[in-house]
């Protein structure tokens, strides 16, 4: 055993395993009280309390909610293709956990479980393979409403990717490295403006002024990403009646819901991490985590506040949005970017 | 460690590859094709190209095999009838160029895998290689470069040409 131990390839191993192992369970934890969450929240926005039966205010509701999911019955169409219609929802869930391993949730290398020098590229990868799980479940339901959610997620997903990257480009261009590591470290200490030193600020990209549109792009394209609303055109339950997930039923259901949540946090840690100063905050660096769960907190509620607040945009609306308007703001973003930092290094 | 993982990897690609020719279904087929992707990206980070794997999966996999599928999705290839003439061209084609790719890897392995020039300076340690690869790309290989964002661009426009002239002559483009 301690020859084992001594081996630098199983130490390695063995301290990413545990780590993937806590911080699986502790999302599955955070994904089925972010339901609870949204219910809350959506309740209160509306003026009622949300669900508050189950358990001291509600808290033992996630447990009910599963327990229903577990013993529904299982219904597959008869025309279904059956193995891909397995498949899809399981897809809806892995680009999110691949994407958690390389997010520093405080102080690497104990709060992450690794760093690779393309991290912000991987994320963009995974974000691109979540387009597979809604349209394949889509079109292997076989069913005109799923097929045409299935459709329209994918059109918006490949569309507002686009405006994605371009958004981030900034931030690497900033940092000059794609490692969330080192994003994160180019955003410690007071803010540094031009040369100068703002007191009272800290370092983040979002303070800096040819780095705040990129932000709000990265937030706008976050919802089309997630299809949360006002992006929720897959689901549009007025008119696709639920969209890609329409045949699908107990867990394998509550696999795309998982798989949203999970998005959902796993897109706020990084927009966080691109711009907020991920776990960087007041007090000593082993607060971190403490930080980082504030702002993601923050993050998720402005997520269902937001989910709650507006409308759905028309289908012409969306596209016109994400090709004519954040695609070329966020072309001239990074030529702006491009030129302070130039100056930047050459003045 | 990295020899298995290079022999799972290699396993899953030239498995995934003979599906993709050997499934009668096509959204299979394609299916397939983004999991042989897939495993190509696991052989560049076993490399320690990691920039090119991730632009494997980000360009391949997320962007020219979701259009692929839509594609295939979208246009019923179930009544596809093929006249025996076309059946005949496709197989003497396939046989053809199997024939010539053989001959090529039998030349290749002859010579004992010389693959042509390799680049002489590795990059620095820490460096990464997406510096690397920028600094190659925007100096040595700078020609090439332009010449297929080029490319890429009169594809671009060619697309919108055609998407534009199905609307006739009352629309607003010619």
């Amino acid at each position: 055993m301690a020859e084992l131990w001594g081996n630098a390839v199983f130490q390695v191993a063995f301290w990413a395993i545990l780590k993937v192992g806590i911080i699986l369970f502790v999302m599955l934890t955070v994904v089925s009280y972010l339901i609870l969450a949204e219910r809350k929240v959506c309740g209160h926005i509306q003026a009622r309390t949300g669900p508050n039966r189950v358990g001291p205010f509600g808290l033992l509701q996630p447990l009910a909610d599963v327990g229903k999911l577990l013993f529904k019955e299982e219904f597959i169409p008869a025309d279904a293709n059956k193995v891909i219609f397995h498949i899809a929802p399981m897809l809806a869930v892995f680009p999110a956990i691949v994407t958690l391993s390389i997010i520093p949730f405080g102080p690497p290398p104990m709060f992450q479980v690794t760093d690779i020098q393309v991290g912000v590229l991987l994320f963009l990868a995974m974000s691109s393979l979540g387009v597979y799980a809604i349209t394949l479940g889509g079109w292997a339901s076989n069913n005109k409403y799923a097929l045409l959610g299935g459709l329209r997620s994918s059109a918006q997903m490949i569309s507002y990717e686009l405006a994605m990257g371009l958004s981030i480009i900034p931030v690497i261009l900033e940092a000059s490295s794609m490692s969330l590591n080192h994003i994160v470290d180019a955003q410690a200490g007071p803010l540094q403006l031009y040369g100068l030193t703002v007191p009272f600020l800290p370092n983040w990209m979002l303070f800096k002024p040819h780095l705040m549109l990129p932000f709000v792009i990265f937030t706008i394209t976050m919802f089309a990403e997630t299809n949360r609303a006002p992006f929720d055109l897959p689901e549009a339950e007025g008119e696709l009646v639920a969209g890609f997930h329409i045949e699908y039923s107990s867990m394998k259901w509550a696999l795309f819901f998982l798989g949203e949540y999970m998005n959902m946090l796993v897109i706020s840690s990084i927009a966080i991490t691109l711009y907020l100063g991920g776990w960087r905050g007041f007090g000593p660096e082993k607060f971190g985590i403490i930080w980082y769960t504030l702002k993601l907190a923050a993050f998720i509620f402005f997520f269902m506040w937001v989910r709650w607040t507006y409308p759905r945009l028309r289908y012409d609306q969306l596209m016109n949005l994400g090709w004519k308007i954040l695609l070329p703001a966020a072309v001239v973003n990074v030529l702006i970017a491009g030129i302070v930092v130039y100056w930047r290094a050459h003045a | 460690m990295v020899p298995y993982l290079f022999l799972g990897f290699a396993a899953m690609l030239v498995a995934t590859a003979l599906m993709v020719v050997l499934h009668k279904n096509p959204v299979t087929s394609a299916l397939f094709l983004v999991l042989a992707f897939c495993s190509l990206a696991g052989i560049y980070l076993l490399m320690h190209a990691e920039f090119l794997g991730m632009v494997q999966i980000i360009v391949y996999a997320g962007a020219i095999m979701v259009l692929f599928l839509f594609v295939i999705m979208y246009l019923n290839l179930k009544h596809d009838i093929e006249t025996g003439v076309q059946t005949a061209v496709r197989r003497g084609l396939g046989w053809g160029l199997g024939a010539l790719l053989l001959l090529t890897s039998g030349t290749l392995l002859t010579r004992g895998w010389s693959m042509g020039p390799v680049l002489a300076e590795l990059p620095a340690q820490g460096e990464g290689n997406a510096a690397a690869i920028g600094k190659v790309l925007y100096s040595r290989y700078l020609f090439p470069f332009e010449i297929t964002s080029i490319l890429l661009l009169v594809a671009m426009v060619g697309a919108i040409v055609i998407a534009k002239g199905r609307k006739g002559p009352e629309g607003e483009g010619a």
